[in-house]
């Protein structure tokens, strides 16, 4: 056991207020009666009712909603294509060069990205609406997928692939019924991931956007610029909260299956 | 059916007018400047159990995935059943692997895996359950058939991978070092297991291995390699007995090595003039030598008798001090120092209990073997 010290105990507390006690004043003031947003006026959930009456938000979620769907699925697509190439093909001229460019746009300002889409969209002329927006979130988050699908094809076992071929296997069979299968966890969590940020991208999104097709992380934006307003906070609470649910899901089924597959792999063994 | 009584001894390799089921046609494998396999040419018969063996890197690995199609040869041909199967992929020979790491399909139970290869191939969609369950009796896994392959013991999955290689009868079954993960109790098992199901399903087994003890138990012809190259293919009584190289006979087992120059004798086989002082070492050997050739003489620890006189009538016969005991429980080899320098191994058995034993450390002893004890080797 290691002794307390007040020194730890400090910056635990520091570090843990900093990054949640914003997000904590946000929840409880979600709740406020009043309309202003820093005079505490009485518990009430009446700015979650006009939240679910406010078609304006409810558009621009809904847009959010199948920006992200689409982005994500496409950028889960080309990212695991790339990862598969990247890992598979051995060395070929331009490997290099190609796998720097994968992940280039992980370090890429938004702000260029975002900006060099646009000016990509109005060279070759194409409207900006959802369409855009879909591209551009595929672009960006395509890489992310890319690093999280390798990550899993290089401890990935070639004979298994081998295996599928030698049991008479075409290669895109092989493919199907085998590789994909075993990597499908790191797929899912590269398209997790490749959602939430197509969720909360402001930047590359207001850029590429068109009138017609507001995200949410924008409207939010906009509205707040005209003043705080208790519904905003309730929107953001109803994010926590289900960002907080699906992590916390996750995390449970994952320790359980790997509790479960302990206890397999040990009765294998005196079996 | 002239004489029944006559046991048909297995060797096609012997019999002229049987074809070969695999060749080998002057086939070489280069991985960049690196040749790994070198102008080889191999024949293997229907129904043989045929071991590879070689060090790490000698190029089995590489032969035997020429053999499976995820290699193709840089030049030369390999025909299988006749027909050239160079531009075939692997997934159109009628060849199947056992992989090393067993390679079995984690996310599908062990029934799917063995039926993994049937559902790809032509046989009718009804059938394949009974192949599946024949399968699994023959590998006695019937109680596992819904098990994940790593609910499973690793004994047991090598017998998964074992059927489900086997499932779709191979005309050849290809296994690259199919024991290599089991414990040492385990392998002998299963290597009899291995030979038992090889002669049920009458299939070609081509094993790859660096195991020697391994090779000799299971295989009815071993290919001995090195660098790249067959060294020598026989029965593993003749790659012991009579080794092609000293290479073979030191890679096999244990062998003393005495290098010398042969001179023939007038009544046949060959005098080896050995050392300063010492008689030459007579060999019944009918190789045919120059004379005055430098041989080296090899003869295997068990060949060799040790005593503490002189025995009658030794046709060769050297004095030594016991310098080294190695006690192996059935048997002991004793490491002879010779006057010379020179360390010759005896092995007899212990049928005496070690307290009683004839000899210790330091005492004077005779080693001693007939002429035809031991080979000559030219290279």
């Amino acid at each position: 056991m290691r002794r307390f010290s007040w020194f730890n105990a400090t910056s635990l507390t520091l570090g843990f207020l900093f990054l949640y006690f914003p997000m904590v004043i946000l929840v409880i003031y979600s709740f406020n009666a009043s309309k202003l947003v820093t005079v505490w006026g009485g518990f009430s959930v009446k700015w979650y009712g006009e939240l679910f009456h406010d078609q304006a938000f409810l558009d621009a979620a809904w847009v959010t909603l199948r920006v992200a769907l689409a982005a994500s699925t496409l950028a889960t697509i080309l990212g695991t294509m790339a990862a598969y190439v990247m890992v598979r093909a051995g060395r070929f001229t331009g490997r290099t060069l190609f796998s720097g460019m994968i992940y280039a746009p992980l370090v890429m300002p938004d702000v260029i990205t975002g900006l060099s889409l646009l000016l990509l969209f109005i060279a070759v002329g194409l409207d900006r609406g959802i369409t855009t927006v879909v591209l551009a979130h595929t672009t960006f988050a395509m890489c992310y997928v890319s690093v999280v699908v390798s990550a899993r094809l290089v401890s990935f076992d070639r004979s298994l692939e081998e295996a599928a071929l030698d049991l008479g296997c075409s290669p895109w069979d092989a493919f199907r019924s085998v590789t994909l299968p075993i990597i499908a966890p790191a797929v899912i969590s590269g398209w997790l991931l490749a959602f939430t940020l197509s969720l909360d991208d402001l930047v590359i999104a207001s850029f590429t956007t068109g009138p017609s097709s507001t995200t949410l992380p924008i409207k939010i934006w906009s509205a707040v610029r005209l003043g705080v307003n208790p519904e905003i906070n309730a929107l953001s609470t109803i994010m926590i909260s289900i960002v907080t649910v699906g992590v916390i899901t996750t995390s449970i089924l994952s320790k359980r299956n790997a509790v479960q597959r302990m206890r397999d792999e040990q009765k294998a063994q005196q079996a | 059916m002239a004489n029944p009584a006559k046991k048909t001894v297995f060797a096609p390799w012997d019999d002229t007018n049987e074809k070969p089921l695999i060749t080998f046609e002057g086939v070489t494998k280069k991985f960049g400047s690196f040749v790994a396999i070198d102008d080889l040419n191999l024949q293997i018969y229907t129904r043989e159990f045929f071991a590879l063996l070689g060090p790490s890197g000698c190029g089995k690995t590489t032969l035997m995935r020429m053999l499976a199609g995820f290699e193709t040869p840089t030049q030369g041909r390999i025909t299988l059943a006749g027909q050239d199967i160079g531009p075939v992929p692997p997934n159109k020979r009628p060849v199947n692997m056992m992989f090393q790491s067993y390679a079995l399909f984690p996310h599908l139970t062990v029934w799917d895996n063995i039926a993994f290869g049937l559902r790809r191939s032509d046989m009718p969609r009804d059938q394949i359950p009974a192949r599946v369950e024949e399968m699994l009796r023959l590998t006695r896994m019937e109680k596992f058939a819904q098990r994940k392959p790593h609910q499973i013991s690793g004994g047991q999955r090598q017998r998964v991978a074992l059927a489900r290689s086997l499932a779709k009868a191979p005309k050849l079954l290809l296994l690259d070092e199919p024991l290599g993960a089991l414990d040492k109790k385990l392998r002998h098992d299963t290597q009899f297991e291995l030979m038992d199901i090889q002669e049920k399903t009458g299939t070609t087994f081509v094993i790859v291995t660096h195991d020697q003890e391994e090779a000799m138990t299971v295989a009815s012809r071993v290919a001995v390699m090195n660098q790249g190259k067959v060294v020598q293919v026989s029965t593993p009584d003749r790659i012991y007995e009579t080794p092609a190289t000293a290479y073979v006979a030191d890679f096999i087992g244990e062998v003393n090595l005495v290098e010398g120059v042969a001179s023939p004798n007038p009544a046949g086989g060959y005098a080896i003039a050995w050392a300063e002082g010492q008689a030459p070492i007579v060999s019944a050997c009918d190789k045919s030598i120059a004379q005055g050739a430098r041989v080296s003489f090899a003869i295997r620890p068990e060949k060799v008798r040790i005593t503490p006189d002189r025995p009658e009538g030794a046709q060769n016969a050297m004095q030594g001090k016991v310098h080294d005991i190695a006690y192996l429980g059935n048997i002991s080899t004793y490491h002879v120092l010779l006057p010379t320098g020179q360390i010759i191994k005896a092995q007899t058995a212990n049928s005496r209990r070690v307290e009683n034993r004839e000899f210790t450390w330091e005492d004077d002893v005779w080693l001693s073997f007939t002429d035809t004890a031991g080979v000559v080797l030219t290279e």
